[in-house]
């Protein structure tokens, strides 16, 4: 097996994930260069999610490696470094937006828990609502906290699955400000995505799956820009 | 330092989201009251049976309810799929493990200090004789439960019967430790001295505690991302 390019902030080596006998992912390999914003495109079931939690260290593949910033995801640097934004919006309903917030700080070890939970709600403008349990927000209110989690430890890397997926104009509004400031301040993103669009905005790669296998990874083509299915048409099957 | 404030921070996270939706505690105490109520009307025992059996019936129900507590543990967090948020944060799964487990162990303990006086009262028992001895009975046999209790919890958390998997899975397991939770208590609601030969249940209870407590912090990991 080689050896991690020095360069990559995010290395996947020979990678297989297999549900049951269902090869979800098959022989993946990808080198993902810091300071990049990688749109992981592919139809439903073709592995994005399950490469991405693989990536998150929420699942072990069968065979191959991930390395995060040199690190297995397990490692609790790669975790330290990773910002989560998964289907889920992954806050507690019975706690208020300030209490989630500050628990996350709390466990990514940071400094000031309730300044940082305190900035984070004025960022996402639900500064006025910090006391309200997060079970009576709407569901603007809550993907913006959920924005607010995923970054408020100023993570390294930022894994996205399906990010602008039911975001209502001001959450797609504030993630691709946040996206396009975590990327200038050099951060690694991974996104998984149906809305090309969105994604064009921000992608400087792109990579397409297709049942489990990875058909296309490089810089992102100047033809998706005016025409953002250009990758499935070329690359895709059908 | 970091690893004790990550273990209090998810404990705290538990009971205060316990608190706000008392969505166990409420049923595990009731739970708790009506079986030793039923009981109470069900049989009429006589003040020597009811010496007899005291401890069984506490544990049976502590272990009863105690399930509907444990059941809720890491299913709580499946909801807006918190789980991936804590398994994919630098939380070692043991401290998760060990925040879960710690909050279980006070909810655990409520129920217990809920139904002993309930117990006392139904029963004609002065279960308080002897307080220095049972409470460390209480502590480390409820402690036992929990840590079976909690990483069962982690590992069915995903099977759509858990709620009916998770007794069938840990009762077996709890049998050490509620056979000699069962023993003692007996002895100590009787005020009863603990003869030598029975002290011997005191350090079941210590080595059940120490080997699942060190298996169950090793195995978490595994037992929640494969």
């Amino acid at each position: 097996m080689s050896a991690v390019p020095p360069e990559a902030a995010i290395n996947v080596r020979q990678l297989w994930k297999y549900y049951g006998d269902f090869p979800a992912l098959r022989n993946i390999e990808l080198n993902i260069a810091p300071g990049t914003c990688l749109a992981l495109l592919g139809r439903n079931g073709s592995g994005k999610t399950t490469l991405l939690r693989i990536m998150a260290g929420l699942m072990r593949p069968q065979k191959g490696d991930v390395r995060i910033f040199g690190n297995d995801p397990r490692h609790s640097a790669a975790r330290d470094a990773i910002g989560l934004l998964g289907h889920g919006i992954g806050v507690y309903d019975e706690l208020s937006a300030e209490e989630n917030l500050r628990l996350f700080a709390r466990m990514y070890g940071l400094a000031n828990p309730n300044e940082v939970a305190a900035q984070w709600l004025k960022r996402t403008a639900l500064d006025h609502v910090a006391r309200s349990l997060v079970r009576e927000f709407s569901r603007g209110m809550r993907q913006r906290l959920a924005v607010a989690r995923a970054f408020l430890h100023a993570p390294k890397a930022l894994l996205l699955d399906e990010p602008f997926t039911a975001l209502d104009d001001r959450a797609i509004a504030l993630l691709q400000s946040l996206l396009a400031g975590a990327l200038k301040g050099g951060a690694t993103i991974i996104m998984s995505t149906h809305q090309l669009r969105e994604a064009m905005e921000l992608a400087t790669h792109v990579a397409l799956l297709n049942r489990g296998k990875l058909l296309f990874h490089g810089e992102r083509p100047v033809e998706m820009i005016q025409d953002p299915t250009w990758l499935y048409r070329t690359y895709g099957e059908g | 330092m970091r690893y004790l404030r990550q273990t209090l921070t998810i404990a705290g996270k538990d009971l205060r989201s316990e608190i706000r939706t008392k969505e166990s505690l409420n049923a595990a105490v009731s739970f708790a009251v009506v079986i030793l109520v039923l009981f109470s009307f069900a049989v009429d025992p006589s003040a020597d049976q009811i010496k007899e059996m005291s401890g069984g019936l506490l544990w049976l129900v502590f272990a009863f309810a105690g399930a509907l507590v444990l059941n809720r543990s890491f299913a709580r967090e499946l909801g807006n799929d918190c789980l991936d948020a804590l398994v994919a944060s630098p939380v070692p799964s043991s401290a998760l493990f060990l925040g879960k487990a710690l909050a279980n162990f006070v909810l655990l303990l409520i129920v217990e200090l809920v139904a002993l006086p309930v117990f006392g009262v139904l029963y004609n028992m002065s279960w308080a004789r002897q307080p220095l001895l049972l409470a460390p009975v209480l502590l480390l046999a409820t402690w036992g439960m929990t840590v079976i209790g909690t990483i069962f919890s982690a590992l069915t958390v995903n099977l759509r019967l858990r709620e009916l998997m998770l007794p069938m899975l840990i009762y077996p397991m709890m049998i050490p430790v509620l056979m000699a939770a069962m023993r003692l208590t007996t002895l100590l609601v009787n005020g009863e001295a603990i003869p030598a030969d029975d002290q011997i249940w005191f350090r079941l209870l210590v080595g059940f505690d120490v080997i699942f407590t060190s298996l169950a912090v090793t195995l978490v990991d595994v037992v929640l991302v494969g």
